[in-house]
């Protein structure tokens, strides 16, 4: 196994982990605004190492380039879509 | 390689599916949208690990599309729970 791919593993599982830590935080937090914090916060991560981990298979540089530019989209995307979500959350019960 | 990237799609497809069970629980709609960003993420990160898998390129671009199509069906969710085009005059103060 040549160093590479000792990168990948490593990285590809500290991701699965951070996926693990998201989907238990969704399944046990209390309230809405905290299973909102475990999710946004810890997938993306878990994303962003899965992606690290699969750099070194990328065919080219261009293809590197697209799966780091899918990771920062799904970034902005789940920091724009949580606020909406907290909002929603918050809107539909006043008690927050 | 190709196995460990396999068995590591099968375990985030295991996180998300288990994710889905705050769909059944609910309590709010919130909630249950919170379960289908899992599914946008997640779904994202297994195509990737397919993708490598397999060695078939086209999966990227469709990791791209369901990035694209989870922020959009969260917009329409917000703009549908809270019955108005998306106005932040009327959240502050």
């Amino acid at each position: 196994m040549s160093l590479l791919d000792l990168f990948t593993v490593i990285a590809v599982c500290a991701g699965a982990f951070f996926f693990l830590a998201g989907t238990v935080g969704l399944l046990r937090f209390p309230d809405a605004l905290t299973r909102l914090h475990a999710l946004t916060k810890a997938d993306n991560l878990g994303l962003g190492l899965v992606v690290l981990g699969l750099l070194p298979h990328a065919d080219s540089v261009l293809g590197g380039l697209k799966l780091v530019a899918i990771w920062l989209l799904a970034l902005l995307a789940s920091g724009a879509v949580s606020q909406l979500i907290a909002r929603a959350a918050r809107r539909t019960d006043p008690r927050r | 390689m190709a196995e460990f990237l396999l068995g590591a799609a099968g375990f985030v497809l295991l996180m998300v599916a288990l994710g889905l069970l705050r769909i059944l629980r609910g309590p709010g709609d919130a909630d249950r949208m919170m379960a289908a960003q899992l599914l946008g993420t997640g779904g994202i990160a297994m195509l990737l690990l397919v993708g490598a898998a397999t060695g078939v390129g086209s999966t990227v671009d469709v990791a791209l599309t369901l990035a694209l199509l989870a922020a959009f069906a969260s917009v329409a969710f917000f703009k549908s729970a809270t019955g108005a085009p998306a106005d932040d005059a009327a959240d502050r103060g």
